[in-house]
């Protein structure tokens, strides 16, 4: 039903979400961000079970600004990705497991720009691109196709645009509005106009 | 008969006293000066740098830290960016409560979307030492905290606590050795006019260490924040 997207280039990441939350047949809100601001650099994009969402995102969230009080400098992407794995794989063996599916992206210092896939069960894959949601069968093959290592921020762009299109054209459910995020060196950038076509064949 | 009343801290004097919790005080006495000063616009936090052994590495020995983005701790902890307290007495109990404190501040973030209010980790800072004044086994925390930030209303705070667990707001104050002499100075030249600049007030926080602080820049730790602005030291 909801859709992140993530694309990785040399250095930034650009990630977007569609922006319905909904409650069985009926859409509650066309305006829900569903990312989560960890640290300067670095989001959380949350989707899955309703209060889980939120629960765990903010979780996470604080215990990353905890990690900056308490040591005087914040976490690393890759730490991040981890440090929530863990929790989710702690709880998934529990009576209360978070019923979520996540990106995490985010920009080191170090090692440059790093997105990460999780799901539900706790998997993690650090990737160049990745998808959740139905929409991710739609449209991972066109990522697979435009995708190359060397991606520019227009081209990733464009790529998004082909996909956001794809779920207008193909999806059964109507995903009217997404918002998009760049990271990089100078920290969270929101994308104000997202290109999509208003109308499609 | 003081030595019969001073073994576990639960029990009274017949005068009245809790004799543990005015030994936690007198070790607070013996920690290195801190001033408080809190302006229209800013707060300041000064601190004597004790000399440093020629072998050991000066940045470790921070004592000023943040409890938030927006508090402040004197004890050179980091609770806060917005919350900046400063401890005085036995490091390492400090850190102890600047652990539980930063623990706090997220955990209220988390449950009420809000951050916290410099009054209300005071108290819980204040509540935390009065329970181990009142538990069986267990000593005060031998530290007295100065705690300044500003809360969302855009007020600047200041608050004091001591190992008894009181606690209360100050327009300036000091602890630590020769508190008593910084105070009095603050009281004779803390005005409207003192504190009107940010520069001046700052400045106010400096003399009144130098009263009783060695003269040199190497020995005096300084933090402030602006409204709005993180925490700089």
């Amino acid at each position: 039903m909801e859709y992140l997207i993530g694309i990785q280039g040399p250095d930034f990441v650009l990630v977007a979400a569609d922006t319905v939350a909904a409650s069985s047949i009926v859409h509650m809100k066309r305006d829900h961000d569903k990312m989560f601001k960890m640290s300067e650099k670095i989001l959380l994009l949350c989707v899955g079970e309703a209060g889980d969402t939120v629960q765990f995102a903010e979780y996470i969230q604080k215990n990353v600004q905890l990690y900056k009080m308490r040591n005087g400098y914040e976490l690393s992407p890759a730490a991040a990705a981890n440090f929530t794995r863990r929790n989710l794989a702690d709880y998934l063996r529990s009576r209360t497991p978070y019923h979520v599916n996540l990106l995490l992206a985010g920009y080191d210092e170090q090692d440059g720009p790093s997105l990460y896939y999780m799901d539900y069960l706790a998997s993690l894959a650090k990737a160049p691109f990745a998808a959740h949601g139905y929409g991710a069968f739609l449209t991972l093959s066109i990522l697979d196709r435009y995708y190359k290592p060397g991606i520019t921020r227009e081209e990733a762009l464009e790529v998004l645009k082909k996909c956001l299109e794809e779920l207008q054209r193909r999806f059964i459910l109507n995903l009217p509005s997404f918002n998009a995020r760049f990271i990089d060196k100078d920290g969270i950038h929101e994308l104000t106009n997202i290109p999509l076509l208003k109308s499609v064949a | 008969m003081a030595s019969r009343y001073d073994r576990a801290i639960t029990v009274f004097s017949p005068d009245g006293h809790l004799f543990q919790v005015e030994y936690a005080q007198e070790a607070v006495k013996k920690g290195s000066t801190a001033v408080g000063i809190r302006g229209t616009d800013i707060v300041v936090l000064g601190v004597e740098k004790k000399s440093v052994a020629k072998l050991q590495d000066e940045r470790t020995v921070r004592k000023i830290c943040a409890l938030d983005d927006h508090v402040c701790m004197a004890f050179a902890v980091i609770l806060f960016c917005n919350v900046l307290p400063t401890f005085i007495g036995l490091t390492a109990d400090a850190r102890v409560v600047i652990n539980r404190a930063r623990v706090e501040c997220q955990s209220h973030k988390l449950t009420v979307e809000d951050p916290v209010t410099v009054e209300y980790i005071t108290r819980f800072i204040a509540t935390l030492k009065q329970k181990y004044t009142q538990s069986n086994g267990r000593r005060p925390f031998g530290i007295s905290a100065l705690i300044v930030g500003f809360d969302d209303d855009g007020i600047p705070r200041l608050y004091q606590t001591d190992p008894s667990g009181t606690y209360h707001a100050w327009k300036a104050n000091a602890i630590g050795r020769s508190a008593k002499t910084v105070r009095e100075f603050l009281e004779k030249n803390y005005t409207e006019d003192a504190i009107a600049n940010d520069n001046e007030a700052i400045k106010l926080a400096i003399r009144a260490l130098l009263e009783v602080v060695q003269s040199g820049g190497k020995n005096i730790e300084l933090a402030i924040i602006r409204r709005n602005q993180p925490l700089k030291v």
